[in-house]
């Protein structure tokens, strides 16, 4: 019955509508500037509901995004620290490419080890061999990984050892010659996992 | 501390180049990680490593952060002769773990 007299309506004449003679329902212009707005009303209400949740969303963005640049400026200032780790070990020096080789995985599964190897073609002799090799991290949050010290009687310039890597990043080793020359290489790695507890 | 394990060839001639492997058990703990409910763990990691054949040194390695917990190390040494291996790894504390070995000279 309720529905019935529902439908009725239409038919009915409205105080706000004219029925003309086409039948066609015509609105009072009010009533339609009303139609248009109030879906806007509605949403604003539905916003003042909901503004609790929208607070927390906002607050929950907006730590992020500062955890997020917090860190950025922690692994810039990483970078700047390995930047700093390669300026103490050449000092004035310049490093060439070339005769040292460093193996790493291209990608890295598992950033809390990594395996490596670096080795540098030299004679190893009494007169000439290589000192040290630095392997330094230009992604972690502190740059050192290892410095590997050599004497003649390694008799090859070889070492192997397993690292951490934070994110994907390049890894550099730099070795020193008996000689006082540098060699230098750097290599990329993609990380899948980052190491450091991150 | 667990004991560190050394690989050695079983043996080798005088003069020829052997390599040499070692495993430590470690946390090598940087001091950055924080535990869950947001305190520092403390640093404790080994700092360096040696090895000595017949009283000389070898090879050596200063550890830093970047090394992953339970540092393997391999280098390589030309046998001078017959003789003795002093492995040693040293904690920031200063506390040393020495293990020796003989290597077999043929």
């Amino acid at each position: 019955m309720m529905l019935r007299a529902g439908g009725n309506v239409r038919r009915a004449p409205k105080p706000g509508g004219t029925v003309p003679s086409s039948g066609k329902v015509q609105m009072h212009p009010r009533r339609l500037e009303w139609m248009c707005v109030a879906p806007y009303i509605m949403g604003m209400k539905q916003t003042m509901r909901t503004l609790d949740r929208r607070e927390f969303v906002v607050g929950v963005t907006v730590a992020t995004v500062t955890a997020l640049a917090v860190g950025e400026a922690m692994a810039q200032a990483a970078a700047q620290g390995w930047e700093e780790a390669v300026k103490k070990v050449l000092g004035d020096a310049k490093a060439t490419e070339g005769k040292l080789t460093m193996d790493l995985p291209e990608i890295a599964e598992n950033g809390n080890t990594v395996p490596f190897s670096i080795s540098v073609d030299s004679p190893m002799t009494d007169k000439e061999y290589v000192k040290t090799v630095h392997v330094i991290s230009t992604g972690n949050p502190q740059p050192g990984v290892v410095t590997f010290r050599f004497t003649p009687q390694s008799g090859k310039a070889a070492a192997a050892s397993r690292m951490r890597l934070a994110r994907t990043q390049d890894v550099i080793a730099l070795a020193e010659l008996s000689d006082g020359k540098f060699l230098q290489v750097k290599r990329s790695v993609k990380v899948t996992i980052g190491g450091c507890g991150g | 501390m667990s004991k560190p394990r050394i690989r050695l060839p079983e043996q080798a001639k005088v003069g020829e180049v052997i390599e040499i492997k070692t495993l430590i058990s470690h946390v090598m703990e940087t001091g950055q990680r924080k535990e869950a409910d947001g305190k520092p763990i403390p640093r404790s990691s080994l700092n360096s490593f040696s090895a000595n054949c017949g009283g000389t040194e070898v090879f050596s390695a200063e550890l830093h952060p970047g090394i992953s917990a339970n540092p393997y190390i391999a280098f390589h040494m030309r046998v001078p002769g017959p003789g003795e291996f002093e492995f040693t790894w040293v904690d920031d504390a200063g506390v040393k773990i020495v293990e020796k070995q003989k290597l077999n000279v043929v």
